[in-house]
């Protein structure tokens, strides 16, 4: 069995599929992909299993030599790919063979692509996940980002009959200035004038943003009077936004499960891709929704897929 | 309304569209603990539908679920039901776990910080700190690192003013009036007084770790050879 051979890996880029779930009680984060509408996609074009482990890439592409024959497919973040120099398209299939070498440039919107090579990459699943904790050292290509040199084995499955694509109107658009939606909770009763600030005003992503969280950068969100400036530690969810003492608010994201400051609200789960698509010097702006309105997108999302899949395998449109 | 630190009531409280905390009491404390240990088994055992992790902590329950399967009303129900029926909770087996700690010296480096903010010699820090059975509150942060309670009032000490990047894994410390094991190695902030050779997170393990949020922790002090032998051990 062969693969692909790491030439250069890029700026980050790690082995992610959902997550490892069932384990948060001991310490150990979801980890995962931070957009999984993307890289379902990705895993889609190429008639894998949706959660099949794909390559997360970050702001700055991997330059990959190829030694099988096989099919692949880039989505997510708006980035530039190669196959021997010849530019192809993300969002559908590409068939790339022996001794190609594919490149894949720097996102121009967006932050993160996800790569997904048909078969899946074969590697030893640890506690039910093939996702890259990098914290713990566990999971993915030997618990940690891709290096130069690194060979991945990809599994044997036939080939793509015919390509398959993504119609244009159906691929996602990142915005620099997003709007992302966010359920008050769990510990909105610690504010009210910092309710105010976190839903009417604009944040910045600032350097300091990862799979831990990103640190936002705005109007200070400030705790009311008489309340006290931490929490007992308990746990965080993915899209948490945590107010700590300089009242400038972090999301948290999946490489994190503890947090000991008040969490204001909690970004809705269909929204997170948005999150993660954010680079540093974008900006977001909360919008205040309910439960209700999350459960509803989370249906909507759900059809979407559904009718995507319809398309890609039944040839049927919507 | 609190009765003996725990609400009478527990709270429910919205983490997003996925996540449902109940929150038993106010603070720390081992009844409200108890209550939360409880309600984790209790939730366990009953599995509502859609309900994928449950993670006990200090003073609360959080429970993460798929909304295209359940929904917080389902889910207050459930754990109005648990609560009601006390039969559907299971007795609590809680496990004693012996940890080696080699005190001091290379393992150690903080533990003449912590015997002179206390005006003790190192040796009766070792006798103090080996002394309690610490309740696991909780386990989190990093993998297998447990919240311990416990300690006893003379070795409470301040975190270090600047943490270190890289604290060795199995290194025991203390932070003001708690005191933990480093589980992996990670950046930290605790004083560190002793270093134990088990494994405290092996993935590759059957059971990657040696303990339970409800468990109990007693430190056993060892000298450097016996570290030695058992680190031996642990790697075979």
């Amino acid at each position: 069995m062969d693969g692909i051979k790491i030439i250069s890996p890029g700026g980050y880029t790690t082995i992610q599929d959902r997550g490892r779930f069932g384990f948060q009680h001991m310490g150990i984060p979801v980890s995962g992909v931070l957009d999984n509408f993307a890289f379902t996609l990705a895993n889609l074009l190429v008639r894998n299993p949706e959660n099949t482990a794909a390559m997360e890439i970050t702001v700055m592409g991997p330059s990959l030599e190829i030694r099988k024959e096989m099919d692949i497919a880039l989505t997510g973040a708006k980035i530039k790919i190669m196959v021997n120099e010849k530019p192809r398209d993300q969002w559908r299939s590409i068939r790339v063979k022996p001794g190609d070498n594919v490149t894949i440039g720097q996102v121009t919107s967006g932050c993160r692509a996800y790569l997904a090579f048909g078969g899946g990459v074969r590697l030893p699943e640890v506690m039910g996940s093939y996702a890259t904790y990098v914290g713990g050292k566990i999971g993915g290509f030997k618990g940690r980002p891709l290096l130069p040199d690194d060979i991945l084995e990809i599994r044997d499955v036939p080939l793509l009959m015919k390509e398959a694509c993504l119609p244009v109107e159906m691929i996602p658009v990142y915005q620099s200035q997003a709007v992302v939606r966010a359920i008050p909770g769990p510990q909105d009763d610690y504010f009210d004038q910092g309710l105010h600030a976190l839903f009417q005003s604009e944040y910045m992503v600032t350097v300091k943003a990862d799979r831990m969280g990103y640190r936002m950068q705005g109007p200070p969100v400030p705790i009311k009077d008489g309340m006290p400036k931490s929490i007992i530690s308990e746990p965080s969810v993915p899209g948490s936004i945590q107010i700590p003492p300089d009242e400038q608010p972090i999301i948290l994201l999946v490489e994190q499960t503890v947090g000991g400051y008040a969490k204001i609200a909690t970004v809705i789960s269909s929204d997170l891709p948005i999150v993660a698509q954010t680079t540093p010097g974008d900006t977001i702006q909360f919008e205040k929704v309910n439960l209700d309105m999350a459960y509803d997108l989370i249906i909507e999302e759900q059809h979407k897929l559904n009718s995507i899949k319809d398309y890609l395998f039944k040839g049927k449109t919507t | 309304m609190i009765t003996n630190g725990v609400f009478k009531k527990p709270i429910f409280r919205t983490a997003g569209d996925r996540g449902f905390i109940i929150e038993f009491g106010p603070d720390i404390n081992p009844d409200v603990n108890k209550k939360v240990r409880d309600m984790a088994r209790g939730v366990k055992k009953n599995l509502p539908q859609g309900v994928t992790e449950i993670i006990p902590t200090y003073r609360s329950l959080l429970l993460i679920y798929d909304p295209l399967i359940t929904r917080p009303e389902k889910l207050v129900k459930a754990i109005e039901h648990i609560k009601n029926t006390p039969a559907q909770i299971e007795a609590e087996s809680i496990n004693i776990i012996e940890i080696p700690v080699c005190y001091g010296r290379q393992f150690g480096p903080d533990i003449e910080t912590v015997a002179k903010s206390a005006g003790l010699l190192q040796e009766e820090v070792i006798q103090l700190h080996c002394e309690p059975e610490y309740l696991i509150y909780m386990v989190g942060f990093t993998p297998g690192f447990p919240f311990l309670g416990g300690l006893n009032e003379k070795l409470f000490t301040p975190r270090l003013k600047t943490p270190r990047m890289a604290v060795p894994k199995g290194s025991v410390g203390i932070a003001n009036n708690q005191t933990g094991m480093y589980s992996i190695t990670s950046p930290g902030g605790w004083q560190i007084i002793g270093r134990t050779p088990l494994k405290l997170f092996a993935p590759q393990r059957k059971n990657p770790f040696l303990y339970k949020a409800g468990d109990k922790i007693k430190f056993i002090s060892i000298s450097s050879g016996e570290y030695e032998r058992l680190k031996q051990e642990e790697e075979n």
